[in-house]
C-alpha cells in the first residue's frame, strides 16, 4: 500500500524548510500544502494540530507529527534506515540534539527579532544574533558539516536560515561573510544538496515577504 | 562500562529530572552536588556554552540540557523504556516533552515577577496547564505513559511538582485543582512512585530557599 505523506507548509518558514529537505533526502513522495497562515489556516491544519494551529504539520497515513525538529526525527525513524541524519552513538546524537536546540532557542528566535523590529530592539537582537553564529562556528570548526563528513541533523536544523540572509543583512546592515565567513562556506556547501536547493526559497523573495510584513505590522 | 557522575543542584527541577531516569532505569552514578552560585571549574568545562546544571558525565563525555540527557539515558540504557517503540507514538511523546519545555518558563516568570509581568505569566502558565488537561497523552490512565512512567512524566513532574512551591513564595496560584481533575490525580500517583517520592526536596527547604532568591532578585531588579 503507497504512503500518503502530507506536508502543511508556509513557503518562508525555516521550520517547513527543515521537513521538506529532510523528506527529499530520503526520497520520500510528499503532497506539500501552501497554508494561509495570515489569514485562513486549512480544516485539515486545525485538526490535526489543535494544540499549536502551526505549520509544518506532517500528516503521515492520517497520523499526525508536529513540530519540525520532531518531525525530522520523525522522517530519520520511519524512512531510509540507511542514511540516517542522526549520528548512531549516543553520545553524538546527544551534542546534535543539544546543537539543534541552541538554533531553536538562541539563533532563530534572535534572528526573527531583527528582521522584525527596528531601533534599539533591533541591535540588540542583531548583536544576540551575530554571537549565536559565532558560538556555531566554533562549534563547526574545520568540518565540512556539523556531524563531521556527513550532511545531518545540526545542518539541517540551521540551513533554512540561510535564506534569510540578505533580508536580515539588508534590514539590519550587516554582513555574514564578514562576521561569520566559515558558516557562509558552510552553507554554500549545503546549498549543493538538492534537497537542499529545491526546499530554500529565494532570498530576495524572503526579503519582499519581510518588508511587506514589517509595512503591515507597522500600518496596525 | 564507564561511570557517571551527574553534577546537579538540590533545588533545581531539572536535575530532578535526570536523577529520576537514572534511578527509574537502575543506572548507578555518583552525585556531584554544585555549590550555586560558585560554579565549580569541571561544570564550566563541561557545559561552556550555558554553564549550567544538570550535565551528567559518562566516562569522559558530558551531556547537557535535561531532557536531552534524558533522551541519551534512554538510548544507552534500554531497560525501564521511556519512549514507546512506534515512531509515531515517540514523536507524540515529544511532542509534549516540547509544549512542557517551551510553556513551563512562564512558571519560573510567576515566581521571578511581580505585577502585570506575573499576571501575564499566571495567565500563559493556567493555558499550559488546561491544555495538558485536555490533550496530554493517555488521558484516563494513571501517567502520561499509560500504566508507568514516561518522558513526559518526567518533564512535567519537574514542573509540576516545584508549581506549589513557586506558588507559595510568590503569592501567586496557578493550579486551579477544581478546573485540572486530570493533572490533580496525576499529581498525586506521580508523588507517590516510590522513585519519585524518594527523590524529592524537603518542600520547607525548598520553599526557604526560593523565598531567598526571590527576594534578592526582586530588591536587585528595584535598586537599579
Amino acid at each position: 500500500m503507497a504512503d500518503e505523506v502530507i506536508l502543511l507548509d508556509f513557503w518562508p518558514s525555516p521550520f517547513g524548510m527543515r521537513a521538506r529537505i529532510v523528506l527529499r533526502e530520503k526520497g520520500v513522495n510528499f503532497d506539500r500544502r501552501e497554508e494561509e497562515l495570515l489569514s485562513n489556516k486549512s480544516p485539515l491544519l486545525l485538526e490535526t494540530n489543535p494544540v499549536h494551529k502551526k505549520i509544518p504539520t506532517l500528516v503521515h497515513n492520517g497520523n499526525p507529527v508536529c513540530e519540525s525538529l520532531i518531525i525530522v526525527q520523525y522522517i530519520d525513524e520511519t524512512w531510509g534506515p540507511e542514511s540516517p541524519l542522526l549520528p548512531s552513538d549516543p553520545h553524538e546524537r546527544a551534542r546534535a540534539r543539544f546543537w539543534a536546540d541552541y538554533v531553536d532557542k538562541k539563533i532563530i528566535p534572535a534572528a526573527r527579532t531583527t528582521w522584525g523590529s527596528t531601533g534599539d530592539a533591533q541591535e540588540a537582537a542583531k548583536k544576540e544574533y551575530i554571537e549565536g553564529l559565532k558560538v556555531l562556528e566554533g562549534e563547526l570548526g574545520d568540518k565540512a558539516y556539523f556531524g563531521g563528513d556527513r550532511f545531518g541533523y545540526v545542518d539541517v536544523s540551521l540551513i533554512p536560515l540561510y535564506s534569510w540572509f540578505y533580508a536580515l543583512e539588508t534590514l539590519a546592515n550587516f554582513s555574514h561573510e564578514e562576521e561569520c565567513p566559515k558558516l557562509v562556506g558552510w552553507a554554500k556547501c549545503c546549498m549543493q544538496r538538492e534537497s537542499v536547493a529545491k526546499s530554500l526559497p529565494d532570498q530576495h523573495k524572503v526579503y519582499d515577504f519581510m518588508l511587506e510584513f514589517r509595512k503591515k505590522r507597522q500600518a496596525k | 562500562m564507564d561511570g557517571v557522575k551527574l553534577h546537579a543542584f538540590w533545588a533545581s527541577p531539572f536535575s530532578a529530572r535526570v536523577i529520576w531516569a537514572l534511578k527509574i532505569k537502575g543506572i548507578p552514578f555518583e552525585h556531584i552536588e554544585e555549590d550555586l552560585p560558585n560554579k565549580s571549574a569541571l561544570l564550566l568545562q563541561y557545559n561552556p556554552v550555558h554553564k549550567k546544571i544538570p550535565v551528567l558525565v559518562h566516562g569522559p563525555r558530558p551531556v547537557c540540557e535535561s531532557m536531552v540527557i534524558v533522551e541519551y539515558l534512554e538510548e544507552t540504557w534500554p531497560q525501564h523504556p521511556l519512549l514507546p517503540t512506534d515512531p509515531h507514538k515517540r514523536a507524540v511523546a515529544r511532542f509534549w516533552v516540547k509544549f512542557i519545555e517551551d510553556k513551563s518558563p512562564n512558571v519560573w516568570m510567576v515566581y521571578r515577577t511581580v505585577g502585570e509581568e506575573q499576571e501575564k505569566a499566571r495567565r500563559d502558565s493556567s493555558e499550559m496547564l488546561s491544555i495538558l488537561e485536555e490533550h496530554g497523552p493517555n488521558k484516563g490512565k494513571k501517567f502520561f505513559g499509560g500504566d508507568s512512567i514516561n518522558i513526559v512524566d518526567i518533564a512535567f513532574g519537574g514542573v509540576a511538582l516545584w508549581m506549589g512551591a513557586m506558588e507559595e513564595v510568590s503569592g501567586c496560584k496557578m493550579f486551579d485543582a477544581a478546573k485540572l481533575p486530570r493533572l490533580n490525580a496525576w499529581i498525586a500517583n506521580f508523588k507517590s512512585s516510590p522513585v519519585i517520592a524518594e527523590n524529592l526536596p524537603d518542600r520547607g527547604k525548598l520553599c526557604d530557599h526560593l523565598a531567598r532568591l526571590r527576594e534578592k532578585r526582586l530588591s536587585s531588579s528595584t535598586s537599579k
